[in-house]
């Protein structure tokens, strides 16, 4: 076949036709892959649940409800029941004093207000330094510790927490996240 | 050409990071552990293959003057596909290689190939060719990523067998242009002899 001329008509007609058949294309496999994508943010969601709660047996995340915080935004709180029993809730907090862009940690309360544990869900920061805030030496420090006797805040700030070596201004973070999730849950008060 | 040179020649021969030192951007940051080079790899390659297909296919159809642009929307097309595939079924990889995988879209490997191979030759060698050079590609993301893994982080593929720090400047961006240069120092020799 000829290689066809670049005249106005067959530049238009190509990338029209070739636009048309990608877009065909991408739709197909958008179709193909919503659900498992839905499916896989849905599994990571009850995977970071349940490390951070007790045990349950409800679904926490149908009985998802939002909490308002005092900068005005809100934060997802999903209440963990054992045969309608409220064990525990999952806070789905966050910061904005990440050392690179935002932290989102899903963090796990019991019905007091002690925090049962803690596990990171999304964290840009410096690999090697903040980013072992992931890892248990620093964020188990947390665990079993009741907010209300324990302050949130690292020892150079006057608080209790050991913060990571060379990566103050994450674990300063880490903190502030943990304690809007506390201030939040407190003051909403169960439901 | 002999379609077994054709394909080996992506490895060392033409190696695109190694030797013609092309999309070095996502080679520098992706290539923080092996896992991570290595699907990287995987994914341009998939991309590669595709649009290499695709363009010699539609090489005689897409007047000369408007050639570019017709490439890009292919590529892009097929970056998207692999953006929705790895987001539905490796989420893990997907979150980890974050704004890199749109970003192949713009890999100058794709494009550079594209023009130089697929758009002049036949449908089956430019297949072989981006194989080729896509394999070479995930190769050398792959040894990249292990050496500065091991001397980074002390692990490898994510199993950790030295205990305690590495040596944390080969995780971040200097150490990724130092193993990068020791790397393609390692291959002028090799290709020296």
């Amino acid at each position: 076949m000829a290689k066809t001329e670049s005249t106005f008509k067959n530049m238009v007609l190509s990338l029209t036709l070739i636009s048309l058949g990608a877009s065909a294309c991408l739709g197909f496999v958008y179709q193909m892959t919503k659900a498992p994508i839905e499916l896989s943010i849905l599994n990571k969601k009850l995977e970071a649940i349940k490390q951070v709660v007790p045990e349950f047996n409800n679904n926490p995340n149908q009985e998802m409800y939002r909490l308002p915080t005092t900068e005005g935004d809100s934060l997802d709180i999903y209440p963990a029941k054992k045969d309608s029993i409220l064990v525990g809730y999952a806070v789905n907090t966050y910061t904005k004093k990440g050392f690179s862009g935002n932290i989102s940690l899903m963090a796990g309360f019991k019905p007091d207000g002690t925090i049962v544990n803690i596990t990171v869900l999304e964290q840009k920061e410096t690999p090697g330094l903040g980013t072992k805030m992931t890892e248990p030496l620093f964020k188990n420090q947390f665990n079993d510790k009741n907010p209300s006797s324990f302050t949130l805040k690292v020892k150079k700030d006057g608080g209790q927490i050991d913060a990571i070596t060379a990566a103050t201004i994450s674990s300063r973070a880490f903190c502030d996240a943990i304690q809007r999730a506390y201030v939040t849950l407190q003051k909403g008060g169960p439901k | 050409m002999n379609q077994f040179k054709n394909f080996t020649k992506g490895f060392i021969k033409e190696n695109p990071i190694l030797v013609l030192v092309l999309g070095t951007c996502p080679t520098l940051a992706t290539t923080s552990s092996s896992l991570n080079g290595m699907g990287m790899g995987i994914a341009t390659t998939f991309v590669l293959i595709g649009s290499n297909v695709v363009i010699s296919l539609l090489s005689n159809v897409i007047p000369d003057k408007v050639r570019i642009p017709a490439f890009v929307v292919i590529i892009a097309s097929f970056v998207t596909v692999v953006d929705l595939i790895m987001q539905a079924y490796v989420p893990g990889l997907y979150e980890k290689l974050g704004i890199f995988i749109p970003l192949i879209v713009v890999n100058c490997i794709v494009l550079g190939r594209a023009e130089a191979y697929a758009c002049k030759n036949t449908v089956f060698s430019s297949l072989i060719d981006g194989a080729g050079m896509g394999l070479g590609f995930t190769m050398a993301l792959g040894i990249l990523g292990a050496f500065r893994e091991i001397v980074g982080s002390g692990s490898l593929f994510g199993h950790k067998f030295i205990h305690g720090d590495g040596v944390l400047v080969f995780i971040l961006a200097p150490g990724a242009f130092l193993a990068l240069g020791y790397l393609i120092a390692l291959i002028n020799r090799i290709k020296r002899t």
